[in-house]
């Protein structure tokens, strides 16, 4: 009953949703207030409902009801309660659901919060976001149903593949998908501002948050994704270059690029055709990634289940989509004026400087992402692009985009001076050069290491010299500096905080990249096994039950006397093994241990990382987390008219709230 | 004075779309530098022994792993098995931990060098999901006519 409810809340919305993408634009195009007014109150309706049928596919999850196709493929009634309400979008079908619950979401916040939006702005991105809904809306009525029935109904479920059995799944698709869906809402404002013909510092000012946010909770997902394939994978490794990992991995390019430009259109009215194409470019990204990971093109723990029929719908909406928007933008955007005027050295010149470079990123990573499926439909030849391509197209353009980065905040608009902003960047080069050449010829470590590190501190005390710039430290007295710092607007904030979090996110990445030690032995119990100057020692292996699985359990002595477990689980319902690696992290490293197989005559097969600096890698994306989170609370960006209940909607804005 | 702006607007445009155009060069040649020496093919034991590999070149190999034919050391870390399209089989070495879905009679795909007879593996991929069988492995193994659909579309739980 409640699933069949779900079922036909799904299909109000797609109603609502037709009426949205059209009575709105209509409205707009008359001039008509009334016609415009209903894109409010439709986008929040069409959220209400899809939140409906999403409510009615967790309750089937919930009390493990498998007369539902879906909960019977993808639960099983022992599965701990985290994981069968996590496990609603381990799924195909209830992932494409989360994916429409939160593009409605982002329709809903636009609606609630865009009261200052001019009305034909507001009515045509509602229109646009509308449009998208309708797309996927139908998408999942025609051919990803949710609430598909299972007649007779089976004692119990398939399973859920134990891989995914974390919390991780509990907090990485949603965050993920923050992101991901929100680059929906500058496509719309976008396309909006495409089919008024109009551009102005005012539609940025607008726009800012939305990229914002939407960047902020990509971060965090991407962020999460990494940090659960670091410890449930047991490989070590933090970011593969998978294909699925690519596809959220351009968005955030574009989006970088995307919020960076909006900043030149807010401020200085110029780059404007260029932002809407980068606002449609993100989100094309991310229909691109959609695609990827749910046709089923690519075989990966993302992708559920392989059918073509699916893969093709996704592809005609990504071809609707994307060419349609770019057919307006090639139409419309040669009329739009261009903006101020700057010299190549100013701030535009180095914002311009910083898309450059995040779009040739973008662009590398898409080629080496699609090459093997175009080789594979055109020559039928089977090739992979791994991890070398990628450090070598991606890594080498990091290198210019940090050096530009520790400049660009210290020039001034329209006009910079690039002398004046390095002899005042002395000390970041100093640093930089200093810690760059004590690693290489005191510690012999690798040239590419003394380069990472050299930019980590580069980065670093520039951000750290261009605030105490602005709060004029030491040239004031402290007590002047102390009210310049509480005065400066907490979007400067931001920007230092998400800029340091690169500088201390490449610090991990080098330290885990050039400094890992691993070794693989063959152990008893009460063997030791040394590794980059450490001996660890194997207690060998006892038993334990868990919830729904049994598990070997490795215990490993360090020198400290601390205790490490590892586990081997089986999952006897879903018939699968997975491994549980025992990490210790700490500032200086992680030392991160792996129970492998039995290896006969009571060996076991163990293997030990040790990763310097490696925890400093997401603490680098919490930091620029948090510097979204920041830029979100400056009172400058608010989104529009406040409201109390603004804080309840999602993480991402609750920064926007207490701004008021 | 209007014509001024006028003429450094379009200078601007077009210092942009040179800018531009110059960063698209860096990023093909570094796109085909790195195409270069880090595109990895794939092949079956088969093909392998139809036709010698450069030893230095990175490579995938695929098929099954042979019933029985995994055994551990003489090295401490050390696993070899076998693994077969069903005509050819190529013996592998490994250092490592496999992954957890690695089985004997299961598809397999290796990553490494050909060493002589042996293929050097240094990373073993994991499938991540019980019924999947690499595409690649899936057919190599219908071109040597061993494919049997319903070995890899069996459910769950085997």
């Amino acid at each position: 009953m409640i699933a069949e409810l779900g079922h036909r809340a799904l299909s109000v919305a797609l109603v609502v949703a037709i009426l949205q993408s059209t009575v709105p634009l209509w409205g707009a195009s008359r001039d008509d207030t009334g016609l415009m007014a209903f894109a409010r109150p439709a986008a929040l309706v069409q959220f209400g409902a899809i939140a409906l049928a999403f409510g009615a596919l967790t309750h089937a999850y919930l009390v493990s009801d498998f007369s539902l196709l879906n909960v019977a493929t993808n639960s099983h009634s022992t599965k701990p309660f985290i994981y069968k309400l996590a496990g609603v979008w381990a799924n195909h079908e209830g992932s494409m659901l989360l994916w429409v619950l939160i593009l409605a979401l982002f329709g809903a916040a636009v609606a609630a919060f865009g009261g200052n939006l001019p009305d034909g702005l507001r009515a045509r991105t509602l229109a646009v976001q509308g449009m998208i809904g309708v797309g996927f809306l139908a998408f999942m009525l025609f051919a990803s149903n949710p609430f598909e029935r299972l007649y007779p109904a089976p004692i119990d479920g398939n399973g859920l593949n134990p891989l995914l059995q974390d919390i991780g799944l509990a907090l990485h698709p949603p965050m993920l998908y923050l992101g991901y869906v929100g680059f929906s809402t500058t496509f719309s404002f976008a396309v909006a501002a495409l089919l008024e013909g109009r551009v102005d510092p005012a539609w940025a000012r607008w726009v800012r948050p939305w990229a914002l946010a939407a960047w902020t909770a990509l971060t965090a997902g991407i962020a999460l994704g990494s940090g659960w394939a670091y410890y449930e994978l047991g490989w070590g490794g933090w970011w593969f270059w998978d294909p699925v990992e690519n596809a959220s991995f351009m968005p955030w390019l574009a989006g970088t690029a995307l919020l960076h430009s909006a900043i030149v259109v807010e401020k200085r009215g110029a780059l404007k055709s260029w932002t809407i194409l980068l606002a449609l470019i993100a989100f094309s990204f991310s229909l691109l990634g959609t695609f990827l990971v749910r046709s089923g093109v690519l075989s990966s723990v993302h992708a559920f289940a392989v059918d073509p029929e699916r893969g093709l719908f996704i592809l005609l909406l990504l071809a609707i989509a994307i060419g349609g928007s770019f057919l307006l933008f090639a139409w419309r955007a040669p009329s739009m004026e261009g903006g101020g005027m700057f010299r190549p050295v100013s701030r535009e010149g180095a914002l311009v400087l910083n898309n450059l470079l995040m779009s040739t990123a973008a662009a590398t990573v898409l080629i080496g992402t699609l090459y093997p499926l175009a080789l594979e439909s055109v020559t039928g030849e089977k090739v992979s692009v791994g991890a070398p391509y990628f450090e070598a197209t991606f890594v080498p353009l990091m290198i210019p985009t940090v050096l530009a980065l520790g400049v660009g905040p210290m020039l001034a608009w329209k006009r910079g001076d690039l002398t004046g902003a390095l002899s005042r960047l002395w000390v970041a080069a100093l640093a930089a050069f200093g810690i760059g050449a004590s690693v290489l010829y005191l510690r012999g470590a690798p040239i590419g290491a003394a380069l990472g590190l050299g930019l980590a501190v580069w980065l670093a005390v520039s951000v750290v010299t261009e605030w105490t710039e602005r709060v004029r430290l030491f040239r004031v007295s402290l007590g002047q500096s102390l009210s310049r710092a509480l005065g400066l607007p907490r979007s400067a904030y931001g920007m230092s905080l998400a800029h340091l979090g690169l500088a201390v996110f490449i610090l991990g990445a080098v330290g885990e990249t050039f400094f890992s030690a691993e070794v693989v032995r063959f152990v008893r119990a009460g063997d030791e096994i040394a590794i980059a100057g450490r001996s660890v020692t194997f207690e060998g292996v006892t038993k334990r039950s868990g919830p729904n699985y049994e598990a070997d359990v490795g215990t490993f002595v360090l020198p400290s006397g601390d205790r490490l477990e590892s586990e081997r689980r089986f999952y006897p319902a879903e018939g699968q093994r997975t491994t549980e690696a025992g990490i210790r992290s700490r500032p200086d490293g992680d030392l991160y241990a792996v129970l492998g197989e039995p290896a006969g005559e009571k060996r076991w097969t163990v293997r030990i990382y040790v990763k310097p600096l490696v925890m400093w890698l997401w603490a680098g994306c919490g930091i620029m987390v948090l510097g979204g989170l920041i830029s979100l609370a400056d009172r400058r960006l608010r989104v529009g008219a406040p409201g109390p209940r603004r804080a309840s909607w999602q993480p991402a804005h609750a920064g926007v709230a207490d701004s008021d | 004075m209007s014509r001024r702006p006028h003429r450094s607007r379009k200078n601007q445009r077009l210092a942009l779309i040179v800018g531009g155009l110059a960063f698209l060069g860096i990023a093909a040649a570094l796109v085909l530098t790195a195409f270069e020496d880090s595109v990895v093919f794939f092949f079956s034991p088969t093909d392998l022994a139809a036709k010698p590999i450069d030893p230095e070149r990175r490579i995938r190999i695929g098929g099954l792993v042979e019933e029985g034919s995994v055994a551990r050391g003489p090295g401490d870390g050390e696993i070899r098995f076998l693994v077969t399209d069903g005509t050819t089989t190529l013996p592998v070495r490994f250092v490592g931990v496999l992954p957890d879905l690695f089985r004997e009679g299961q598809g397999v795909v290796a990553q490494g060098r050909l060493a002589g007879a042996t293929f050097e593996a240094d990373e073993v991929l994991a499938k991540h999901d019980e019924t999947y069988m690499p595409p690649e492995v899936a057919d190599a193994l219908k071109k040597q006519g061993h494919w049997q659909p319903e070995s890899a579309a069996k459910g769950k739980g085997s």
